[in-house]
């Protein structure tokens, strides 16, 4: 398991300075999602659920496979309609407006090119389909082929492209129309991990440039955190927190989304008097933050390893120390992963970053080590 | 591991089943019907000149091959009967190929999305009708086209038309026994394509601006058209040289070429002219597919 670096600067907001939308407050909502549900054959696949999404916001719907994120990215697109509820697109009603209809595009999983035409004919294809003029038309295939970087490749066929190439073919047909918002289901997904990244950051690049909505479905949390301005963690068909990415990260609202975005450790117990948490394991009590919590109320103490300091036995300093001994190392190259089994029971996980040149592992396993932190590393969970 | 050579001596021997089994059964019996076709018919057993000896020597040889002629082939093109023939052919099996191919769609695409657990019945119905004899198949068709058949009676019942209808004898019975007979044919490479189509292709379509039918038309046909190609070319082949079917339905003035060489080699005994008659047939099937052969082939 690897373990959450410090997220990512929130490169999808606009540069400093400039006015974001989405927290601003009182913007009118690009899309407004309004008590939407759907079932198939009786699984409630997307459960009463409602959003606002502004423009020029980058959107990520984040949660594991079956959770209902696709089921909701086609019911934006229209391939889905809903059970009850209404989907508004600046205001207007498009729950029974068919796709062809829709000034809504989407960038598919599997890429969906038509493997007939060309890398032009797939970009020109919805622009034909809306009767541009021949010259547009073709000034407009030529400035989505310079966008997505294929340039010389206008008349290669999908089966002649690599899976980058692809992938960019399929941005560049989905942004050709210029539509209102761009739906991305999972699209790095068939990317290796270098070209992933690299992609991330042109897809960042093009939304910041067309000043589009983008909304993005994927089961990847560091993708998420990468890509976008707001983050959705959804479970169950609904969902559970909709925040910046920093947020979601430091201040989850629960141990699911506290699990799923990012590694975390969480410590059981009970709230104590204000300000001590009694551990059920071991005994231990431990210095946190209790604010709106009452006494005697069962929850988690969710703490990201990151926010961990090791020392050797007897040095650990801090609000909180907790003697344990080393029984797991990861070497991760930027971080060291340390497994931590406690004295009093239990176990944590520990990241240290590598930030010295060669510098040789801190603690050996099997090393006696105590680990301290703030009172305000972590936070209380009870849901 | 495999050397090449090795490897190459595999190939042949895979090959050499096929190669002997066309060789046997399809080049020898080719070149034959090709040299009888330049023979000129005769009264004598078999019933053409020159027959050719080989036990009589080179000069004989030479002397037989100077006697060829194209004599027959310009028979074929000049006589309006025969050439007429093979326009009638071409017509009707062009039609009933078209035919073919629009209700074979509409068979192969419910097919194709029916739920999985229905599509093996849904393709043994398609296939049922060949475990009955082709010949009983095309009688029965009598029985429903006939003045007094069942078509007419079950027309006549809902009071659709005041007197029968002529059909048996006429070129549309052939292109209805045409169609029938050769609609498995079609059906079955084109749900073969349709199910393996990526249902995403059409949302895609969808998403960006095509309405259903223009999704059909600009996505779904140029994909399965390789399909479209060979289930055309199943139907249209056979029609083409169809003989039972013109011969039950269509009556005596439904000229098609099947009927017309069997005439030539059986009640006119001119085996030349009908070997001519065999060998403008396969040509013409061969141009089409030879060309789209190349298409594919190329870029």
């Amino acid at each position: 398991m690897t373990t959450m670096p410090e997220p990512a600067k929130p490169f999808g907001a606009a540069a400093p300075g400039t006015p974001v939308p989405w927290q601003g407050g009182d913007v009118r909502p690009l899309i407004r999602i309004e008590g939407v549900s759907k079932q198939f054959g009786g699984v409630t696949a997307v459960d009463d659920l409602t959003l606002d999404i502004a423009e020029r916001e980058f959107f990520a719907m984040l949660g594991p496979s079956g959770c209902g994120k696709t089921t909701l990215l086609r019911l934006l697109a229209g391939f889905e309609t809903p059970d009850s509820g209404r989907i508004l697109l600046d205001g207007a009603d498009i729950t029974a407006v068919p796709p062809y209809l829709r000034p809504v595009n989407m960038m598919f999983q599997s890429y969906a090119l038509f493997p007939h035409l060309s890398v032009a004919g797939n970009i020109a294809f919805g622009l034909k389909r809306e009767g541009m003029a021949r010259g547009l038309l073709e000034e407009r295939v030529g400035e989505m082929v310079r966008l997505a970087r294929l340039e010389g490749m206008e008349h290669r066929k999908p089966h002649q492209l690599s899976g980058g190439q692809r992938q960019r073919v399929a941005l560049a047909r989905a942004l050709a129309k210029r539509p209102r918002v761009l739906l991305l289901d999972e699209p790095l997904a068939a990317l290796d991990k270098k070209l992933r990244e690299e992609t991330q950051f042109e897809l960042m690049d093009v939304q910041q440039r067309l000043g589009l909505t983008f909304i993005i479905v994927t089961h990847d949390q560091e993708e998420a955190m990468t890509l976008a301005s707001r983050i959705g963690v959804m479970n169950r068909g609904r969902f559970v927190q909709v925040d910046a990415p920093r947020a979601v990260y430091e201040q989850p609202r629960s141990r699911y989304v506290a699990a799923f975005v990012g590694d975390i450790n969480l410590l059981d117990g009970t709230v104590g008097q204000p300000g001590w948490f009694h551990l059920s394991e071991g005994g231990g009590v431990l210095a946190v933050e209790t604010d709106g919590f009452a006494c005697g109320t069962a929850a988690s103490f969710a703490v990201r390893p990151e926010k961990l300091t090791l020392a050797p036995a007897g040095q650990g300093r801090g609000a909180n120390v907790l003697a344990g001994r080393v029984v797991g190392i990861a070497y991760l190259g930027d971080l060291t992963v340390y497994r931590i089994a406690l004295a009093t029971g239990g176990s944590l996980r520990v990241s240290r970053a590598n930030a010295e040149h060669s510098a040789t592992a801190a603690f050996a396993q099997g090393d006696s080590v105590d680990v301290s932190f703030a009172a305000q590393a972590g936070l209380l969970l009870t849901d | 591991m495999m050397s090449g050579a090795s490897g190459k001596r595999g190939a042949f021997w895979l090959r050499l089943p096929a190669v002997l089994w066309l060789t046997l059964f399809f080049l020898i019996p080719f070149l034959i019907v090709a040299k009888i076709s330049l023979s000129e018919s005769a009264v004598a057993q078999p019933p053409y000149r020159p027959v050719i000896d080989v036990s009589a020597g080179w000069t004989a040889l030479i002397e037989a091959l100077s006697r060829f002629s194209l004599d027959n082939y310009r028979n074929v093109f000049s006589d309006e009967l025969l050439w007429g023939a093979y326009a009638t052919s071409l017509r009707l099996a062009g039609l009933a190929t078209l035919i073919a191919l629009g209700l074979g769609l509409t068979i192969a695409l419910p097919m194709a999305r029916a739920p999985r657990r229905w599509q093996p019945i849904l393709m043994m119905l398609v296939v049922l009708p060949f475990l009955t004899s082709f010949l009983i198949r095309a009688y029965a068709w009598i029985t429903i086209l006939k003045p007094e058949g069942l078509l007419n009676a079950l027309l006549l019942a809902l009071g659709l038309i005041s007197e029968p209808l002529v059909i048996l004898n006429t070129e549309t019975a052939v292109v209805i026994g045409l169609v029938y007979s050769y609609l498995p044919f079609m059906v079955l490479p084109l749900y073969a394509s349709l199910e393996k189509f990526d249902s995403s292709l059409l949302e895609a379509a969808a998403d960006l601006g095509a309405r259903p039918a223009q999704s059909f038309v600009l996505v779904t046909m140029p994909v399965i058209a390789p399909a479209i190609a060979a289930g055309c070319a199943l139907v249209f082949i056979p029609s083409l040289g169809e003989f039972v079917i013109p011969d039950l339905l269509g009556g005596s003035d439904t000229l098609m070429v099947g009927r017309v060489l069997w005439n030539e080699f059986f009640a006119n005994r001119d085996w030349p002219l009908a070997s001519a008659m065999a060998i403008v047939l396969l040509a013409i099937v061969l141009v089409p597919i030879v060309w789209s052969q190349r298409r594919r082939a190329g870029p």
